[in-house]
């Protein structure tokens, strides 16, 4: 299979060594014996692949890329993982999607192109224009929160809170109805071609604003453009930037203020924004600008935990084992919230939250995981 | 667009609206053939995703009818129902299906009578929808 060999040329796993690190540090292989990152390599270099496409291993992992880190090799697993997952995909091997895979139906039909009404979150007293500089991308956010009415409603605000941060700095960012989704879930369960036909609707929509900077809330959506649009379409002549570098970009030019806070929150570095993009000063910077104490986790940073579940793909109780463990300590840090800035951690913790007998009662009360741009919004001195 | 033919899909539950169904076929009651029905064992049990494909798929409509509030089988299925459906309504708003195009009824089994109605009047609707974007929008 030469699509095999390409993909070990291209992801360095002819270079792997077989010493292990990713398997003592996959959260996945802590929980299931069976799952090992460097297995999955190993086997496609030894040949064994024809039946590689068929096994349902590589859906379990959660592509949270911290076998990457720790590879003293730099083989890039997460890719390969990728890469396995477009072949499995054609040759029929599919993973259990969760809500029976309402997520991925929903990008499906957006790739169909049919005329969107996706601005309903905007009410008049936001600012926004049809051309201009700045570009927010606002990523699925409400969307997902519709869909989980019953635990992330709150997702629902998001992209208004987004601008009426930068409102609040006099920008008034471009937001599209023609935006599509980002097409993330579906290159992470192999459906490449619907992928391309998102992208190349969404690179469109972002070249007729104009924009020169692109600006996103959604680490997801921030990753695909970052990584996986350029890897097909080259590099971008517009900026890419996450909201907390440009907000205090902005708070460095004096243009922003925030009522202090006092309350104590823990931050969950999501993998898409702190591993594969490296994102991990400017959270934490602007905790502190909007004046909330914040309480590390003891794996945070390049080694924070992972939310348990990968483009809603075979969610099982592995998945809720990490989700578990990582409530289990934000509560330890004696924090009232955890915030993070991906929606779909948001989706993931409050699903366990929410789920009867995952913890006890009083343990659930001790912590509410929260989207971080609704908790900047709120800090948001007015008039200012 | 006047020879256009509308395609439901009616997800009914087996307690009372598929029995209603039923009653209306048993009663002689005239409706348009357009409903391809599902039955379901709640109408607690449709899923949003269950919606998206019929639509992804090419449906016109999609139409649940569970029993009324109160008398549902398993208690509270169609209250869990309501909620999904509402949601699912909103979701296929931004989408750009319309938000008419998914109806909730409570239907039990002694109203046969609602059931022909509902559907004939839920057809005339369409009819005046037009045909799913989705369909014409092939990517």
């Amino acid at each position: 299979m030469s699509e095999i060999k390409k993909l070990i040329d291209e992801t360095g796993a002819f270079d792997c060594v077989e010493c292990g690190k990713c398997t003592s540090v996959c959260p996945v292989a802590k929980v299931d014996t069976k799952f090992a990152p460097r297995l999955i390599v190993v086997k496609a270099l030894e040949g064994v692949d024809t039946n590689l496409a068929q096994e349902k291993e590589m859906w379990s992992c959660t592509t949270c890329e911290i076998c990457n880190k720790m590879c003293p090799y730099k083989v890039d697993f997460t890719g390969f993982i990728q890469g396995l997952r477009s072949q499995a995909h054609d040759a029929g091997n599919l993973p259990v999607l969760s809500q029976a895979g309402a997520v991925q139906t929903m990008q499906r039909i957006m790739a169909r192109g049919s005329k969107q009404n996706r601005l309903g979150w905007l009410t008049p007293d936001l600012r926004v224009k049809e051309k201009g500089d700045v570009f927010f991308f606002t990523g699925c956010a409400v969307q997902l929160g519709t869909i989980y009415y019953d635990r992330a409603v709150e997702l629902r605000q998001t992209p208004a809170s987004i601008v009426k941060i930068l409102n609040s700095a006099g920008i008034e960012p471009v937001v599209s109805n023609d935006e599509v989704c980002c097409g993330h879930d579906l290159i992470w369960t192999g459906e490449e071609d619907l992928f391309i036909k998102l992208m190349d609707r969404n690179v469109e929509t972002i070249k007729r604003s104009g924009a020169k900077t692109v600006v996103f809330s959604c680490p997801e959506c921030m990753r695909t453009f970052e990584v996986d649009y350029q890897e097909f379409l080259g590099d971008f002549d517009f900026e890419l930037k996450h909201i907390s570098e440009y907000i205090m970009e902005l708070v460095g030019e004096g243009k922003m203020h925030f009522n202090k806070g006092d309350s104590k929150v823990t931050y969950h570095d999501s993998c898409r924004l702190g591993r594969h993009l490296g994102i991990y000063d400017s959270p934490r910077e602007l905790l502190d600008e909007i004046g909330l104490e914040l309480v590390e986790m003891p794996n945070s940073r390049e080694k924070s935990a992972c939310c348990g579940v990968n483009a809603f793909a075979n969610c099982s109780e592995i998945s809720k084992k990490l989700q578990h463990d990582r409530i289990v300590e934000a509560i330890e840090t004696g924090a009232q919230a955890m915030l993070t800035f991906c929606p779909k951690c948001v989706v993931h913790f409050n699903c366990l939250l929410n789920s009867p007998k995952s913890m006890t009662e009083n343990e659930k009360l001790k912590i509410v995981v929260r989207e971080f741009g609704n908790a900047i919004a709120e800090r948001l001195q007015e008039g200012v | 667009m006047s020879d256009f033919e509308p395609k439901i899909v009616a997800f009914c539950c087996n307690w009372c609206s598929y029995a209603g169904a039923d009653l209306a076929g048993v009663s002689r009651f005239q409706y348009p053939p357009n409903a391809r029905i599902v039955r379901v064992m709640c109408s607690g049990r449709v899923e949003p995703q269950f919606i998206l494909r019929a639509f992804e798929l090419g449906a016109d409509g999609v139409l649940v009818a569970g029993c009324h509030i109160g008398d549902c089988h398993y208690v509270s299925g169609n209250e869990k129902a309501q909620k999904k459906i509402e949601a699912t309504k909103d979701l296929i708003d931004q989408l750009g299906i319309g938000s008419t195009r998914l109806r909730l009824e409570w239907i039990s089994a002694s109203e046969g009578s609602k059931f022909a109605e509902t559907m004939k009047d839920f057809i005339e609707h369409l009819k005046g929808l037009g045909p799913n974007p989705l369909r014409e929008a092939s990517g």
